[in-house]
């Protein structure tokens, strides 16, 4: 494995070393509230998160798409358990779970970007719709056939689009490619990180009241700013110059922080507050992805666009 | 009735059976989450009622429990369904070690293997509604609960919800939908007085107030 690749992990490992250290002195200074079980809870979660993530992407490409196939597997399994759905829509689920997952990451893994781009919007949007019909009920149809395109969306293509990074070809940038996937999951998750801390730290005037309650100004501008600071500072493990690094990161921080945003508007209408219970702390797999699946698709576009011949 | 009784008293199935057993709540486990909210009695012995929405509720159920909990739990089941094919049977009783109960025969009361399970010490898995139903409540219950309640007092009896089931492998299904299933578990009722209507009631509406949403 590159050395590169061994240089970043060290040091996302040594900052979540620093993170549980700091976590436990504030919860021995401040004692046991809430927020600081909540704080050292999500610490454990990211242990947890890191030790899947990185042997597997060291791991080779392979393991990595069966990886991003088994989180969009559980992210649309999260989101369509919390969706009401009638018994008409049992064909139109199966080809969600059992035909949209397996195509899409073929795809992705053969390269074959004129076909994966476009195979959920297009193709699933209308097979789904033609499926959707045989059941011959037409109640709420709009609203069902509207859900379950919008989950396949955002667990299925969005999320297809980090390991799609892993196949592209970037003739200025001779390490592999897991290097730039890392890069980005690590942007995508300081980004969300930091607006956290800045929010908890500093945060006074909310972004979005009605839709979330965490999201302040102060957390949106410090942690996005930090973040796309340190997406600056990495440059050296990417194919981009340090400005090029910096605007591409804020982009990934806009479109992440606004994934947020979107999927806690869809959980206030659904009336809940996590995706789900499989990360203590974090809530369900949804709740840590939901910036991945916006951001991936524009980090990888504009890769593409810019650097690809 | 020899049969009956030796269905109803024989042991543990044979090791490789519950470790079949184990891979097999695993496998569930992976699919439908069947994950437990609230807590289940941690020891002594429990008389689980639950909605019955499908094949799989017993499955999620025993998943839900912890190890020790699920050694020594028998789901209840009919011997008219579970009985009819060689295949079935032989699943219900070796992997799962149910008591089997013959809902249609004439000879005694067809509770009577339940009761030696019960007098055995087993755990039971109990669907008081009888059939399985394709609604997200459960129907009214059928009388055999009361009647295990009032001649074994000490059983807790233990209300469990199933959610979503009924949309995972609804009656007439082929194949499981992987949607997420929590097994909701209350308090243990109070034991059963001398009004059946009533405690079939207050059952029912233990059940009902589990589902999320009510």
């Amino acid at each position: 494995m590159h050395q590169n690749f061994w240089q970043l992990a060290g040091g996302i490992l040594a900052c979540l070393l620093l993170a549980t250290l700091i976590g436990r002195l504030i919860a021995w200074r401040h004692g046991d509230s809430p927020t600081v079980r909540n704080l050292n809870e999500r610490i454990h979660a990211w242990w947890a998160l890191i030790g899947v993530a990185l042997p597997v992407l060291a791991l080779g490409k392979a393991l990595t798409i069966a990886l991003f196939a088994l989180l969009s597997f559980m992210t649309l399994r999260e989101f369509l358990s919390l969706t009401p759905t009638r018994p008409g829509d049992r064909p139109v689920l199966f080809l969600a779970f059992f035909v949209s997952i397996p195509f899409q990451y073929a795809l992705v893994a053969m390269g074959w970007y004129g076909l994966f781009a476009v195979l959920i919007p297009v193709y699933g949007f209308f097979l789904l719709s033609a499926v959707a019909t045989l059941a011959q009920d037409a109640e709420h149809f709009l609203e069902r056939s509207a859900r379950i395109q919008w989950a396949v969306m955002v667990c299925v293509y969005g999320i297809s689009h980090a390991p799609a990074l892993l196949f592209l070809d970037l003739p200025g940038y001779p390490q592999d490619h897991a290097v730039l996937l890392l890069f980005f999951l690590l942007v995508v998750q300081l980004s969300d990180i930091l607006q956290y801390v800045c929010g908890k730290l500093f945060g006074r005037r909310k972004v979005a009241p009605v839709l979330s309650p965490n999201k302040t100004w102060e957390g949106l501008l410090g942690g996005g700013g930090l973040a796309s600071a340190a997406g600056a500072a990495l440059y050296g493990f990417t194919p981009f110059t340090p400005w090029q690094a910096a605007l591409l990161s804020a982009a990934v921080v806009g479109a992440g922080f606004f994934g947020g945003l979107v999927l806690s508007a869809v959980k206030r209408s659904l009336g809940v507050k996590d995706w789900g219970q499989s990360l203590p702390g974090h809530g369900g797999m949804l709740d840590r992805l939901d910036s991945v699946a916006f951001a991936a698709p524009i980090f990888f576009h504009l890769t593409r666009y810019g650097f690809a011949p | 009735m020899d049969a009956q009784l030796n269905l109803a008293s024989r042991r543990l199935p044979a090791r490789p059976y519950r470790v079949l057993r184990e891979l097999l709540c695993s496998l569930v486990r992976l699919l439908v989450g069947a994950y437990p909210c609230g807590q289940p009695p941690a020891s002594g012995q429990v008389v689980y009622f639950a909605n019955h929405t499908s094949h799989l509720d017993t499955l999620t159920l025993l998943s839900a429990l912890s190890l020790r909990a699920r050694s020594r739990t028998r789901p209840v089941a009919a011997l008219d369904y579970w009985g009819a094919k060689p295949w079935r049977r032989w699943v219900a009783e070796n992997l799962l070690n149910v008591v089997l109960i013959d809902r249609c025969g004439g000879s005694g009361d067809p509770l009577a293997p339940v009761h030696e399970a019960l007098a055995a010490g087993f755990s039971l898995i109990l669907f008081p509604e009888g059939t399985r139903r394709d609604t997200e409540l459960p129907g009214p219950f059928k009388s055999g609960l009361y009647h295990l309640a009032r001649a074994h007092p000490r059983a807790q009896l233990t209300p469990v919800y199933l959610e979503n089931l009924h949309r995972i492998l609804p009656k007439g299904a082929r194949l499981p939908l992987p949607l997420i299933n929590k097994v909701w578990f209350g308090a243990p009722l109070a034991p059963a007085g001398d009004d059946k209507t009533a405690f079939l009631a207050h059952a029912h509406a233990a059940v009902c107030a589990l589902s999320p949403g009510h």
